[in-house]
């Protein structure tokens, strides 16, 4: 950009505003750039224990996995923080590994999600755990993740009505 | 140029708009939860009774149409749905079974008696056990269960006008 | 008896708005003084009963009046004064009432303290008030009426949530809906203008000061929450990127781009639309704010009651807003006339810079929020956008910006001279670059350290140097420095004053991100540990019985070079009814540095003797910390040193400038 004084009179309207709309464009396609990079890798996919069965993801991708505590499933590692648990679906489980102070709202048998990585076991190796609910509340993903385990089909007539839907055969 | 610009920000907000209109259908609803339990044999259910009398289990709903109500005396929507259970009761066309969810016997009792017992049998799950079992989301919720024992439809929440007709017009129809 | 008041005293204020809406738009339109005037009551009236609703809902807490379902469910007859009367608004009823009193109170401020304002702008701006007043109302009387009564009365209310009992949290709100409503009085001005056809100089001076004063609320508002985040939650950090977080820092970064660029409109006469547009934008996204999360489309951390139907009428006024407010702004705003464009390097030129990265940095933050909605609605599958999203996009827009926001005050309108500005920022540059070298040589942590400091560094000083450079100083006798200080318009003290403090917090930022220290463990009775230069020692845990609750209380004795300094006392909370479980986490704070430890399972020893018991603890140390919210006060008491302004003070008396006539370029 031009910052000697004199000649500044001769910038033209028009031109000034090419300044406007190169600094505009400039940042907005910084920012698009930025966005797409970060797309790229900070994005975190969603998945039940069924779908991560299916899709099989990276081991290197970070994912979280949502569901409920198996029953009877939690155990703590002998003296240490580790913490052994699985996730169902009431389908499938998956077995997860965390270190760390659990959420208060941990409990067996209740929502969780849990965000990590898969590690060469096949075993989930979580960084991060949510539960969040209280005793009137259900994290979203795990209700909708519950529903597809539950094979749900909308629509199918039956004595539960359309709303609640109905579970076919598993 | 700059005229069609101005709109430019309108249609970004038509578009999420369609988004959360969507966001916001039925079929996202997570208080629907749909239980996964729907058409399946009820769990297994082996309570104390709240009054000492002989315990709840799953044969109590054996050959008729049967009502298991999760509810606690610290719930307030369970208060507001009391009502709709009493009539319920009243119409006597379906047993109705109470699940005393993660509460003192004592505090349920006091409850019943202030608020009326529309209850023929009440079941105590002091730590939630059964609830689990029950795959039991919150308090309120309610099972409509089938005289063979099947589960045919899960209210969760309190009952609303709306649901107190469906659930009649159920029970009617599963008791023919 | 008094509850029926309050209820019909909410419809009366729906019948007062609706009036709000029609008469003064036809007197404005007829140019009729009467008719314009009636707006001004009704206003008044508007605010007035909502006020005795507020009132009467209040009372209807305080004396715990269990037959009113909004105080059965959200109060408790044991709860002390003070969160009975936050329990007001700590459930979602309440909260939408507040929300209309706020709304009205400024409406009502603006029909009482307006008299500067032309009458046809005041009227148009009232109806538009009593529109966006009138649909809340219906929204109120139709989907969460706060008055409903159950029957019969329950003995004592269900509402301890313990999580909620907290002072942080009562005021969070209040300061939220502040902010989110006052800017709706931007949204009424930019709409007045609109249908006006005008907007020069002076809507913008009479726009400016009702931007801050919501703005400052908001900031306090995010303040609140963030630092109520921080000590409650138990997870050491104070801001996450949750969807609810972002919904009120969207209107934050458009409420500030806005108040840059009403400065622009005033000097300069220039973005005009843009201005108007962003004062829409402002409003809409605060709508938006609340839709989010009274909906619950997304999910956050911060769970709050969904409610589809709700959601749906919310949307519902959302889109009538959007509708009607981008509509016309699509339809009028060619027609608004453009002027002084300018060279790129002035101070508006900067001030431009700054909205461009305040907006772009806006909109990466809208698209990270709901890009999991729309693409679980074009079933792309569900995916999580979390903090590593927003570090890698929002934060590189705020660097070129914190950098400009250290140049763009010293420059002048119209045309800057940078070779002569950075010359004057020769010293502050000196300090900085000391200030970045011992960054450079003292730094253990991840190298954005360095940027961070450096950043808020040159901020500060850039700051001060150009207060410095208005005064004088070091230029003449300190007293005249003084005597120039003094009779500096109160709006430039204000700026020196935001800008530094924005430094302040960016150090608090950078500090508690760069070198927190995390350390989790087992300890058992007697362990001690080591934590950034503390040695804690856990001494006991015992059972404390509390009001309505049991706690594990441990003592952590801390000690520094051998000399005990505190001690801690870190609680998980066992309540029983509801049954929930609260971690209180024990915080000592230098102003330097925050000390925190968090009290987690114990443990039992593992089988065969291995392991120990114990019990699980967290301990963080987080340096700078305090800055953040120390930052954020000061930028907010920067905020109102503005209002005081003698040009900017709300109900100002008409002031030289004869309103109408832009000043030219």
């Amino acid at each position: 950009m031009s910052q000697s004084a004199p000649p500044r009179r001769a910038l033209t309207a028009k031109r000034r505003r090419l300044y406007l709309l190169l600094a505009a464009g400039l940042t907005l396609a910084g920012a698009a750039a930025l966005i797409l990079n970060a797309f790229q890798d900070s994005l975190v996919f969603f998945l039940t224990p069924t779908e991560l069965k299916a899709k099989a993801p990276p081991r290197e991708r970070v994912i979280r996995i949502g569901g409920l505590v198996e029953e009877g499933s939690v155990r703590k590692a002998e003296g240490g923080l580790q913490v052994r648990f699985a996730i169902t679906d009431l389908t499938n489980r998956v077995e997860v590994t965390y270190r760390g102070i659990l959420p208060d709202l941990f409990r067996e048998g209740q929502g969780v999600v849990a965000q990590g990585q898969m590690d060469a076991d096949g075993v989930f190796a979580a960084k991060e755990v949510l539960a969040k609910h209280d005793e009137t509340y259900m994290p979203k993903e795990v209700a909708d993740a519950l529903k597809k385990s539950g094979q749900w089909k909308p629509g199918q007539k039956g004595a539960s009505g359309a709303k609640d839907g109905k579970a076919g055969a598993p | 140029m700059i005229r069609v610009a101005t709109y430019l920000p309108l249609a970004v907000a038509a578009i999420l708009a369609v988004v959360f209109f969507w966001a916001l259908s039925g079929d996202r609803d997570p208080s629907r939860v749909p239980s996964p339990f729907i058409d399946k044999p009820a769990p297994a259910l082996d309570l104390a009774a709240l009054d000492g009398g002989p315990r709840l289990t799953k044969a109590a709903f054996a050959g008729r149409v049967s009502i298991l109500n999760v509810f606690a005396s610290w719930c307030l929507p369970c208060l507001a749905e009391h009502p709709f259970l009493m009539a319920l009761a009243k119409d006597g066309k379906a047993q109705v079974f109470g699940l005393n969810y993660k509460d003192k016997p004592e505090d349920a009792k006091a409850w019943l008696a202030e608020h009326g017992n529309p209850f023929t049998r009440i079941g105590t799950d002091r730590n939630g056990r059964a609830g689990i079992e029950w795959g039991v989301y919150g308090v309120p919720e309610t099972f409509l269960i089938g005289p063979d024992g099947r589960i045919r439809h899960k209210v969760v929440g309190p009952i609303t006008n709306d649901q107190l007709k469906q659930l009649r017009r159920m029970i009617g129809d599963l008791g023919k | 008896m008094i509850v029926e008041a309050g209820h019909f005293a909410l419809i009366l204020a729906f019948v007062f708005a609706c009036i709000q809406i029609v008469v003064p738009l036809i007197g404005a339109r007829r140019g009729d003084d009467a008719l314009m005037d009636a707006g001004r009551m009704a206003a008044l009236g508007q605010f007035a009963f909502i006020l005795a609703a507020f009132l009467s809902l209040t009372h209807a807490f305080i004396v715990s009046d269990f037959s009113v379902a909004a105080v059965a469910a959200n109060s408790h007859s044991a709860k002390p004064l003070l969160y009975k009367i936050s329990g007001v608004w700590g459930n979602h009823e309440g909260s939408m009432v507040l929300w209309v009193l706020i709304l009205a109170l400024f409406g009502g401020a603006v029909a009482g303290l307006g008299n500067n304002l032309p009458p046809s702008l005041r009227a148009r701006v009232l109806s538009v008030q009593g529109m966006i007043g009138a649909g809340f109302l219906a929204f109120i009387l139709l989907t969460s009426n706060p008055f409903f009564r159950v029957n019969p009365a329950p003995v004592d209310g269900s509402g301890l949530n313990p999580i909620l009992q907290d002072p942080g949290l009562a005021f969070h709100p209040p300061f939220l809906y502040l902010g989110y409503v006052g800017f709706s009085i931007a949204f009424s001005f930019a709409i007045a203008a609109l249908i006006e056809g005008r907007v020069d100089a002076a809507w913008a001076r009479w726009v400016r000061p009702w931007t801050l004063a919501a703005w400052c609320a908001l900031t306090l508002g995010i303040a609140l929450g963030s630092w109520w985040a921080y000590y409650e939650l138990g997870w050491g950090g104070f801001w996450f990127w949750d969807p609810v977080e972002n919904a009120s820092f969207m209107p934050w970064l458009a409420g500030t781009a806005l108040l840059h660029s009403a400065i622009v409109v005033e000097k300069r006469g220039a973005l005009k639309s843009w201005t108007i547009l962003l004062a829409i934008l402002t409003f809409l996204l605060s709508l938006m704010g609340t839709f989010l999360v009274r909906s619950g489309v997304l999910t956050s951390v911060h769970a709050f009651a969904n409610d589809p139907e709700r959601g749906l009428f919310i949307l519902g006024l959302l889109l009538v807003a959007t509708v009607g407010g981008l509509g016309l702004y699509a339809m009028r705003a060619p027609t608004l006339k453009t002027g002084g464009l300018f060279a790129p390097i002035s101070r508006e030129g900067g001030l431009v810079l700054n909205n461009l990265l305040l907006g772009t940095g806006c909109a990466t933050v809208l698209i990270g929020t709901l890009y999991p909605l729309v693409l679980d609605a074009f079933g792309g599958g569900k995916v999580s956008v979390g903090v590593p999203y927003f570090t890698l996009t929002f934060v590189p827009l705020m660097v070129p910006l914190l950098v400009v926001m250290g140049i763009g005050p010293l420059l002048a309108w119209k045309r800057g001279d940078l070779p002569g500005v950075l010359m004057r920022l020769r010293a502050a540059a000196m300090v900085t670059g000391i200030a970045c070298l011992a960054t450079i040589l003292l730094n253990d942590g991840p190298a954005f350290a360095i940027l961070g400091v450096t950043l808020a560094v040159w901020l500060i000083m850039g700051a001060l140097t150009e207060l410095a450079d208005r005064i004088r100083l070091f230029r003449g006798p300190l007293s005249a420095s003084l005597s120039r200080l003094i009779h500096l318009p109160r709006s430039a003290i204000a700026m020196t004053t935001a800008h530094a403090a924005m430094g302040i917090t960016v150090l608090g930022i950078t500090g508690s991100t760069a070198w927190q220290t995390e350390r989790i463990l087992i300890m058992s009775q007697g362990d001690t540990t080591e934590v950034a230069g503390y040695a804690l020692t856990l001494e006991k845990v015992a059972q404390v019985p509390g009001p309505n609750y049991t706690a594990e209380r441990a003592t952590l004795q801390v000690a520094a070079g051998g000399r005990t300094i505190t001690t801690l006392y870190p609680e998980k909370r066992r309540f029983t009814n509801p049954p929930q479980i609260t971690t209180e986490a024990a915080i000592r704070t230098t102003l330097m540095a925050d000390l925190y430890a968090v009290l987690g399972d114990r443990q039992e020893p593992g089988a065969g003797g291995q392991g120990k018991a114990g019990w699980t603890v967290r301990i963080y140390h987080n340096p700078l910390v305090p800055w953040i919210w120390i930052g954020t006060v000061i930028m907010v008491l920067g905020g109102l040193v503005s209002l005081t302004d003698r040009r900017h003070r709300v109900g100002a008396p008409a002031r030289a400038q004869a309103p109408g006539r832009p000043r030219t370029a």
